[in-house]
């Protein structure tokens, strides 16, 4: 394999580390004046587009001794990443001009989700190590970022977790290469298929570590702590990208592992794994929903959420069982529509929290006076959160829901019984906060302006939510055809 | 043509969100040209429909989801029968007087029939729906605007009444959703007409499970005793409109359900539940007017006499016999219609005395005789009149259901005593009676809002009182192989 099809293969990495050097470079020269964001904003859309021609052109296949591999998988998230960093970039300028480090802070958002990307096209327990340790990195440094108690507060509370995590995950691997002799995924799914004989115990030891390692990334219960303290605490871009992309990527990396390295499934240990992450979702449900019920600050509120809907998508990941690629599909979908959700749900409260001066919830009475156009894309964003129709939300909620009872296992379709519950405690607090966005009085009348980029993203994030609730078809195939790479 | 009863409401819903804001109050003839064209559309599909054809009508459908890859191929497709063009019919209706009673909404009106408009879609939706999934999202789409109208547009506790209607209907579809998903697995369909013509009888879960999972929704919407404690306190604290609605075709939704897809899409659990469900019916009869003739509050007594005329509805249901059925579905029919205008009568009264306390009132027949006439009207409906629409429904309902179901017809049958008591004793305190100086100045209803909306309600229950074919007709043809499903499945 030549080194230039390498690159071809790794290119929308290569591309952000590369932006993430010249960003610094150009930081370093001009200072204050550099258009950092543009760099950066250009250096996403190039990864964005040549992830886009990758899937036009087919051009997929492992390269690096099998330790990375460009397929549909990877390149779905690829996308889906490069987009919701796009996003967040192009909303977030007005808060940036106002950081001291502008350029530290599109260079290691590059550098993040440039991992995050390597992390997703990984096929080797080395390879996915380094690249979730870089982006961890990544991601501490930008929860500090905004240099004041809170945010330092939020770092340092986000290092220490993900540190105890990156050690655990690393035991499991551990267990993983010692019993198969190889770090290579699809090697270990060979051992776990043909040679594990009386082996379930330490292999159960093994996933559970690895389980718990990416745990922490998913932001599932009970890997979750960190995750409200530090939504609050780091500046809301930052939160925004964590909720979606970290979370994206640590879902995308326990696909790879589990569906790939543990032998998907028909495995003699596929339905102990199951179990274990029907009752990461049942737990990550329940608590993240009641933590959110008490909460009056918008910010805690989307953290408990975001743990909430962590345990919506693990669902999907217990149901290895039902046919064909329903399962995994249903994870990439549910993540699809999350992110145009979430991103909307967050940006809208950046782009009016400065102006509110207040992130409690009664802040945004009569938001739909103040700022109509912020206000109705929040709403709709919620309902889908919710997962009320005729939103994206209600189309991902029933999907996944269906690949678990599709399983026809019992205790799926009780975790289903939970999840559903779990959606009406939901509502109450999602709804209240509608309720207060559209129909309560505001003491201020003042108007909110939201700032053009900002304005634009929240269009394009409620025009998915709307579209993929009225029409999934295309998505759904999307997601499909990336899961049948994962099981191929 | 059914598409439009979906469209034409929403498009109006739009149109009135976008109006300028020095035009706000012409949001109200927006949503009477959209809610009228869409009851002429239900008007014509209730004439055109042919009860001697078998199986749905006007059927419009695609494939919405189209994975089969992923076991999730999901159509989108509406048609009508005999059990659903009465209900299209009577929505059509309802929405139409319910714009018409909110005549003189003045705060937020543009959102007000926004949400009033996108509320009549979902509800059409439901009733229009051959599709599980499909079903289900109606079901949940009209959640929202209840909730919205209820907390912002309605009086008292509105905000604790909106969120208990919300817990509860949300708790009990939740449920829905799982069953239909079992099913769904189960048969690898979402079809309506597919799983009614192959019953489903193995799943991951017990079927009896899976029965009782899909009854709680329903049983929360009709509402059934002991579920039905959301309904006084949403009646009482919603605006007129809402409360028209609620009983008047939301509480339908709930009895249409069991008929539609409970009873056919499991008749062997549905069979072997009967005794439960009527003792539901008996209890909730009973238990309703017995609540009812304790209320001291004009527009909860209403409410309550609904959980009780409900339980006629269940009643019939757990009679499973093709004139206990039909009695059932005709019985939702002239409850929509007869509360639906007690509710309106209510709001006009409230509208005008600002209290709804009934030792409050007394002799209001001399001020309002259109009024109070029209309130003789509704509650000699309601207590079964003969020549009135609900004699029909509910001496159908007891024919049918006496045979299996002795006892609880009975109680049910005693029921019917009880309200006489409740509908007359009401009656008396509120109308007739030395006429109180505090209401001198009361004036009578007489603008042409009020007396459209009273007046096309009155012609409807005494049409069908007087020629109960209308209806009939129809009915039988949709509730005739329901009940044949369920002779079939336990020979």
């Amino acid at each position: 394999m030549s080194t230039l099809v390498t690159a071809i293969y790794v290119g929308p990495a290569l591309a952000l580390y590369v932006g993430a050097g010249l960003v610094l470079l150009a930081d370093l020269i001009h200072g204050r004046r550099a258009t950092t964001g543009a760099i950066a904003f250009g250096t996403i859309v190039v990864a964005a587009l040549w992830a886009l021609m990758q899937m036009g052109t087919g051009a997929e296949g492992p390269i690096l001794h099998g330790a990375i591999v460009a397929d549909r998988f990877s390149l779905f998230f690829t996308f889906l990443l490069t987009a919701v960093t796009g996003a967040v970039i192009l909303a977030t300028t007005e808060w940036a001009a106002t950081i001291e480090d502008r350029g530290e802070f599109y260079a290691l958002l590059l550098v993040s989700v440039g991992s995050m990307v390597l992390l997703v096209q990984s096929n080797d327990l080395i390879t996915l190590f380094v690249a979730l340790e870089t982006t961890s990195l990544a991601q501490f440094i930008l929860a500090g970022i905004a240099r004041n108690a809170r945010s330092s507060e939020a770092g340092l509370k986000y290092l220490l977790v993900g540190s105890v995590a990156a050690a655990v995950l690393l035991y499991g691997f551990a267990f993983l290469f010692g019993m198969a002799g190889t770090t290579s995924l699809p090697g270990i799914a060979e051992f776990v298929r043909t040679g594990a004989d009386g082996l379930r115990l330490p292999l159960v030891m093994a996933f559970v570590f690895v389980a718990a390692g990416v745990g922490f990334k998913m932001a599932i219960f009970p890997f979750h702590a960190w995750v409200p303290d530090v939504y609050q605490g780091s500046p809301t871009p930052v939160g925004s990208f964590l909720s979606v992309a970290s979370k994206a990527a640590g879902f995308a990396v326990v696909l790879r592992l589990f569906y790939t390295g543990l032998g998907g499934g028909g495995t003699s240990i596929t339905q102990d794994w199951a179990m274990l992450f029907a009752v990461f979702a049942a737990a990550s449900m329940l608590f993240g929903n009641i933590g959110a019920l008490v909460q009056t600050n918008v910010k805690r509120i989307l953290g408990y959420s975001s743990i909430a809907q962590a345990g919506n998508i693990a669902v999907g990941v217990a149901a290895v069982a039902a046919e064909g690629t329903i399962g995994p599909s249903g994870v990439l979908f549910f993540l699809g529509t999350y992110a145009a959700t979430n991103l909307g749900a967050f940006l809208a409260v950046n782009a009016v929290s400065a102006r509110l001066g207040s992130d409690e919830v009664s802040a945004y009475a009569g938001l739909f006076k103040r700022a109509p156009m912020t206000a109705v894309v929040l709403s709709l964003c919620l309902a889908s959160l919710t997962g009320l129709p005729p939103t994206a939300g209600f189309i991902a909620k029933v999907y996944v829901f269906n690949s678990a009872i599709q399983t026809g296992h019992w205790w799926l379709v009780a975790l289903v019984a939970l999840a559903v519950v779990n959606t009406a405690i939901s509502a109450f607090y999602y709804l209240r906060w509608v309720r207060t966005i559209i129909l309560d009085e505001p003491e201020d009348e003042s108007p909110i302006e939201t700032p053009g980029g900002a304005q634009a993203v929240l269009l394009i994030a409620s025009a998915g939510v709307l579209f993929f609730g009225v029409w999934p078809t295309p998505l759904i195939n999307a997601a499909q055809r990336a899961a049948a790479a994962l099981l191929a | 043509m059914l598409t439009m009863l979906l469209l034409l409401p929403i498009a109006g819903a739009v149109l009135s969100l976008f109006l300028p804001k020095e035009r706000e109050q012409d949001a109200k003839w927006i949503a009477l040209v959209f809610s009228g064209a869409a009851f002429a559309v239900s008007i014509v599909v209730f004439a055109v429909f042919d009860p001697a054809v078998e199986g749905y009508q006007f059927v419009d459908t695609f494939e919405w989801i189209a994975a089969s890859d992923a076991g999730f191929s999901i159509a989108y497709k509406v048609g009508v029968d005999g059990l659903s063009a009465p209900m299209v019919l009577l929505l059509g209706l309802l929405s139409v007087v319910s714009v018409l009673v909110s005549w003189r909404i003045d705060v937020k009106a543009k959102q007000y029939y926004a949400w009033l408009l996108f509320m009549e879609t979902a509800v059409a939706g439901v009733f229009l729906s051959l599709d599980l999934i499909q079903f289900f999202l109606f079901w949940e789409l009209e959640l929202l605007p209840m909730f919205m109208l209820i907390s912002q547009w309605g009086s008292g506790r509105r905000l604790y009444s909106a969120t208990k209607f919300l817990i509860y209907t949300l708790a009990g579809s939740a449920f829905m959703l799982v069953g239909f998903l079992v099913l769904g697995a189960a048969a690898g369909t979402f079809d309506i007409a597919e799983l009614t013509a192959e019953p489903v009888t193995e799943a991951a879960v017990p079927l009896m499970l899976v029965f009782w999972a899909i009854m709680l929704a329903f049983l929360v919407k009709l509402p059934t005793f002991p579920l039905h404690t959301w309904l006084p306190d949403a009646h009482t604290d919603a605006p007129t409109a809402v409360s028209v609605m609620l009983a008047g075709v939301l509480l339908k939704m709930g009895g249409y359900g069991i008929i539609r897809i409970a009873l056919p899409l499991l008749p062997q659990q549905a069979h072997d539940s009967k005794m439960i469900l009527a003792s539901l019916a008996g209890f909730s009869v009973l238990w309703g007017a017995v609540i009812t003739l304790r209320q001291t509050d004009l527009k909860r007594l209403v409410a309550y006499s609904s959980v009780s005329h409900m339980g006629y509805v269940l009643l019939g249901v757990a009679a499973m016999g093709p004139l206990a059925l039909s009695g059932a579905a005709m019985q939702m029919f002239t409850h929509g219609t007869i509360t639906g205008l007690l509710f309106v009568v209510v709001g006009l009264i409230y509208d005008r005395t600002h209290t709804r306390e009934i030792s409050q009132m007394s002799g209001l027949m001399h001020r309002m005789p259109l009024v109070g006439t029209v309130m003789i009207i509704a509650g000699l409906a309601s207590l079964g009149l003969p020549g009135m629409s609900g004699f029909v429904a509910e001496m159908t309902t007891f024919l049918g259901a006496l045979q299996p179901h002795p006892v609880a017809t009975m109680a049910a049958i005693f029921g019917v005593v009880l309200s006489a008591g409740y509908i007359l004793w009401t009656v008396q305190r509120v109308l007739h009676g030395p006429p109180s100086e505090r209401w001198r100045d009361l004036t009578d209803a007489t603008s042409w809002w009020e007396v459209t909306a009273m007046g096309s309600l009155v012609i409807v229950i005494l049409a069908v009182g007087i020629f109960p074919t209308l209806l009939t007709r129809a009915v039988e043809a949709g509730v005739g192989p329901i009940a044949q499903k369920i002779a079939e499945a336990i020979s």
